[in-house]
């Protein structure tokens, strides 16, 4: 989130959309009902009519895998209308930017398309410069060449008809969701979206993020309170997870993984910094490199020395291109190229797209080890349907851990806010803490690479000193390393420290081996004032419902990020309403701004607001990404059109296709007529490991079930409660049918669409009669920037059993 | 006596999280019973001596062609005049005077349940087959008269229920309606003046649940 839970009790409009907040996020409800009390309209689209569009104000269906065609025809909304707010969009985004000649869209491509390898060469995509290098602009945004422009022109084939026609949205309905959100764009109003699985898991997952991100710049909507991107995460400290780097891609912090072609460190830390000649543009990525070099002494204190590069050699580099996201390494899995796999925190036998080629995966491996609070489908795999454990090698242990509330440490949650939780109860049995088992198993290993074994650097060197006196692993020590210490006595900012003093904040880390720090964004976490993860105070100056005394939050306590976008040229807040910042008397007031700079106005030392971006300004174009700058509209792998109707290029023409044996989709084939989806429950948590051996609930959410439309329940002679069948090329699963008035067919042109949809929380194992997981029927297809599979968009056929 | 506690059931916050009905099982320590998808989110498919509270859930189309939800989460209302009591001749059915309150005591395995739940406008007592005694809601007479709101109540996210004084539950009953009629015309809360348990709805009772405004 840019933003926070509490936040959205600020909002003016709340859309919901690739969510069902009510029911995957129910305390968040609490917030927008409050925000509902203040006046605020709660819009929800979604393919099914949900518990939250019961709430909801407005409520439109779309079909699973047409956003980008709904948000494009609400960009081209508020630009037709007049609703984008102007000020914002002309000083704060690179509306005004000009992007270079060769920058090009035709039928479905962008320029520097190679369909040989199915990539992109972005430098068609580039900003151009003058001789100073800085952005030229066109402020009055007329120049048919620059960005605002260029945005029209794209989605000016995004008209009410043609996206109806694609979405299956009534256009009154569509018009209706345009002119409520709209009327976000003045200074004195603010719209947020909750967005969680349902825009991720697409081959445009990323994209239809971007063009949601687009419609916040021009209507003014990034850095004000009550506004934002909010993704809401889908475990409660899945944003730690992605905060210490856990994705493959990544280091913590979210640096970029290093990659074979930068051999040294100078070269990666020259890879990963951006430059700018515009004195008004922060940058604050150029200061990458101390955040980098503190990393790699946390790794290997006083065996990093700026001799050895201070060990960056000793790091893994994939080479270039190379991708070891979750399909991938179930691809490889599969083609028994890995031999061992820890499943930790997990259960891909369940949540692994196309889960029967995850299954037989597992079946190819060595070992398996199994860290988790109950057994599983994973563990277990090798009993489960259709197994044979004769014919199955794979020796698995399992491990046994502590749950959340058996142990101390940090838990992030979407709003960035870190918050220290104390051990309620010991674990049972044998179980132990993540961390203990990790440190156990460090010291196994490092035992056996003093034995020898290949490349032990980088094993024998780290530094792993996190237990406590009596050898058992210590949670405040690791939060310690992350926050940062000083290696020696200096002097910074005519600050002294002294060597093992923690580090303050970030802006205090060097990037010459002076500092250690294991994630930079969490520097200023427990620090000289102590723990602040586990401040627990109720203040709340600005009365918007910030807490800074409340836990903390990465990155320095900032609750709103972009918040320098949230004032006007002379730092005064656009809506004095909801102040979130304001420049006084030469000092910034309310939430920790983003930089301490003054305005805008100040032309000798004011800076852009959007301090990440190498040009300081909110990317309307945005070049970044593997699959275009602009979002278009593509139809997902499997579809029910024989043909996209926004161009020739029918699927996202950047996405990698598996072509095993097990790889199968289908598109258009009259076996598999409907479009499926998948979604959560309230009462069961992801796969369902920790919630289907809990009777309450299970009680409440007894068996796999899938909804669909009395049209379509009477076109196959369906009952509501029949046991039915929905497969798709893929694999099959037995369900309940829930016939239901929520989901509509879509009328699309002269098509009639229908769709169903089902929960993946259930599993073979427990309870009994469940059912099984709705991945044995999603498609291994990822989105290419991601690689997030499509689950949400795919086509099954429905019978009844 | 009109004074003691009330509970409002706003359903127009409701999401159908069902912490309520769950809450409503830890605290009570009641067993999760076996159930099955018969065609609903809905489950268990009714009340029972083993579940004090169910939340129900009512879909159908709108004259606009949109669908609706409708969730109510069901439990004993505590009637200021209990219509189970008039087959109790002893103490078997309880109505505690500072709460309001109506308890079920273990003495009513003597009573006879048909006409108990012939009494009740509601539907709601139960029977344990095994013992005879009857059960429902209890509105968490240990947690009230120990400091603490009901578990349903604790257990809410969104504000849909609220606890309190009873006269202060009716005015913001009260008041909530007004707001909502400005929306829903339809909006009431049923019948505030006989129940303690009062839910505000914003259209017809009968599509949240049968029960909802009485037999």
């Amino acid at each position: 989130m840019t933003n926070h839970w509490i936040d959205l009790r600020n909002s003016d409009c709340i859309l919901v959309m690739g969510s069902n907040a009510a029911a995957n996020h129910p305390i968040s409800m609490k917030w927008v009902q409050k925000a509902k009390d203040n006046g605020a309209k709660l819009i929800s689209v979604d393919p099914r009519f949900t518990q939250t569009s019961a709430r909801a104000d407005i409520y439109a269906a779309l079909r699973s895998g047409s956003d980008i065609a709904f948000l494009g025809g609400m960009i081209k909304y508020i630009i037709d209308n007049d609703k984008y707010f102007k000020d914002y969009v002309v000083n704060y985004t690179n509306a005004s930017f000009i992007p270079v000649e060769k920058y090009n869209f035709d039928d479905g491509l962008f320029s520097g398309y190679d369909p040989k390898t199915r990539k992109y060469d972005s430098s068609f995509w580039a900003i151009k410069k003058d001789s100073a290098g800085i952005p030229e602009r066109d402020i009055t945004l007329q120049n048919p060449g620059c960005v605002f422009q260029l945005l029209k022109k794209h989605y000016s084939r995004y008209t009410p008809e043609k996206v109806s026609e694609i979405t299956g949205t009534p256009i009154n309905d569509l018009t209706k969701v345009y002119e409520t959100y709209a009327a976000t764009g003045t200074k004195d109003k603010a719209g947020t979206i909750m967005y969680a699985m349902g825009w991720t898991q697409h081959t445009v997952g990323v994209q239809n993020i971007r063009t949601m991100a687009i419609i916040q710049l021009l209507l003014g909507n990034m850095g004000i309170a009550g506004g934002g991107v909010n993704a809401l995460r889908g475990e409660s400290n899945v944003q730690g997870s992605t905060d210490q780097g856990l994705l493959f891609h990544i280091l913590p912090g979210y640096l970029r993984m290093p990659t074979s072609n930068l051999a040294t460190l100078e070269a990666y830390n020259k890879a990963i910094t951006p430059k700018t000649a515009d004195p008004m543009s922060a940058n604050w990525p150029q200061n990458l490199p101390k955040y980098s070099v503190s990393l790699l002494k946390s790794f290997w204190g006083d065996k990093a020395t700026i001799e050895n590069d201070f060990g960056y050699g000793w790091l893994p580099k994939p080479d270039l291109g190379r991708n070891y996201s979750w399909l991938n390494l179930f691809d490889e899995m599969y083609e028994g190229k890995i031999k061992g796999f820890f499943a930790w925190g997990q259960n891909p036998a369940c949540s692994g797209a196309n889960a029967n080629k995850v299954r037989q995966a597992l079946a190819k491996l060595d070992w398996l080890v199994n860290v988790n609070i109950f057994d599983n489908e994973t563990g277990s795999f090798w009993k489960g349907p259709g197994m044979d454990p004769k014919k199955i090698k794979t020796e698995v242990f399992m491990l046994p851990c502590a749950a959340s509330i058996e142990k101390e440490g940090s838990i992030a949650n979407s709003g960035r806010w870190v918050q220290w939780r104390y051990k309620a109860v010991e674990a049972p049995g044998k179980a132990k803490p993540d961390g203990e088992i990790l440190t156990e198993l460090m010291i196994e290993i490092r035992k056996l690479y003093k034995k020898g074994g290949k490349f032990p650097d980088p094993i024998l060197n780290l530094k792993w000193d996190y237990t406590d006196d009596h050898g058992d692993f210590d949670a405040h020590k690791v939060a310690k390393e992350l926050n940062g210490f000083f290696l020696k006595d200096v002097t910074i900012q005519d600050k002294q420290f002294k060597k093992g003093d923690p580090v303050p904040a970030f802006g205090f880390l060097q990037a010459d081996g002076s500092t250690s720090c294991g994630n930079w964004i969490y520097c200023q976490s427990y620090n000289a004032d102590g723990n602040n993860m586990a401040r627990r105070k109720k203040d709340d100056p600005t009365g918007l419902g910030l807490y800074p005394q409340w836990s903390w939050c990465w990155p320095v306590n900032r609750r709103i990020i972009y918040n320098r976008a949230s004032v006007d040229l002379d730092g005064q807040p656009w809506n004095p309403a909801r102040p979130l910042l304001k420049w006084v008397d030469g000092k910034w007031v309310g939430d920790v701004p983003d930089g301490p700079w003054p305005p805008m106005s100040d032309s000798k030392n004011g800076k852009y607001p959007f301090i990440m971006k190498p040009d300081g300004l909110g990317a309307i174009f945005g070049p970044g990404l593997a699959d275009g700058p602009f979002p278009e509209h593509y139809e997902p792998l499997e579809c029910p059109v024989p043909a996209n109707l926004m161009s020739g290029q029918f699927v996202n023409p950047t996405v990698k296709i598996f072509k095993g044996e097990m790889d199968k989709h289908l598109t258009c084939d009259p076996r598999f007529p409907f479009v499926g989806t998948t979604y959560r429950v309230t009462e069961h948590w992801q796969t369902g490991i920790m919630t289907r051996w809990q009777p309450w609930l299970v009680e409440a959410a007894p068996q796999m079930f899938v909804e669909l439309s009395e049209e379509l329940a009477k076109l196959r002679g369906i009952n509501n409660g029949d046991k039915v069948k929905v497969s798709t090329i893929r694999g099959e699963v037995d369900c309940v049918a829930i016939v239901t008035t929520r989901f509509r067919p879509f009328k699309m042109g002269d098509l009639t669409v229908h769709q169903v949809g089902m929960p993946w929380c259930f599993g073979w194992m427990v309870p009994k009669d469940g059912g099984e997981s709705a991945n044995l029927l999603t498609p291994n297809v990822g989105d290419p920037n991601t690689m997030i599979p499509e689950s949400k968009a795919f086509m099954v056929n429905i019978t009844k059993a | 006596m009109a004074e003691g506690y009330s509970i409002l059931v706003d359903t127009s916050k409701c999401t159908a999280c069902r912490g309520c009905q769950v809450g409503c099982k830890q605290w009570n320590e009641l067993p999760g019973t076996q159930t099955k998808n018969v065609g609903s989110y809905e489950n268990p498919q009714d009340l029972s001596f083993e579940t004090y509270k169910v939340v129900r859930f009512a879909e159908g189309s709108n004259g606009d062609g949109k669908p609706y939800w409708n969730f109510f989460s069901e439990q004993c209302r505590h009637c200021l005049s209990p219509g189970c009591m008039a087959a109790s001749e002893k103490d078997e059915i309880v109505q505690d005077e500072k709460t309001g309150a109506v308890l079920f005591t273990p003495e009513t395995k003597n009573l006879d349940f048909k006409a108990t739940l012939e009494g009740c406008p509601y539907n709601i007592p139960r029977q344990d087959p095994k013992t005879k005694v009857l059960s429902k809601c209890t509105m968490c007479f240990d947690r009230i008269t120990n400091g603490m709101i009901p578990a349903c109540v604790k257990s809410c996210p969104t504000g849909a229920m609220q606890f309190g004084e009873r006269d202060k539950v009716l005015d913001v009953s009260k008041k909530r309606v007004e707001e909502l009629k400005k929306t829903f015309p339809k909006a009431i809360a049923i019948n505030p003046d006989d129940v303690r348990v009062i839910y505000i709805v914003t259209n017809d009772p009968k599509t949240y649940w049968k029960f909802a405004a009485g037999k």
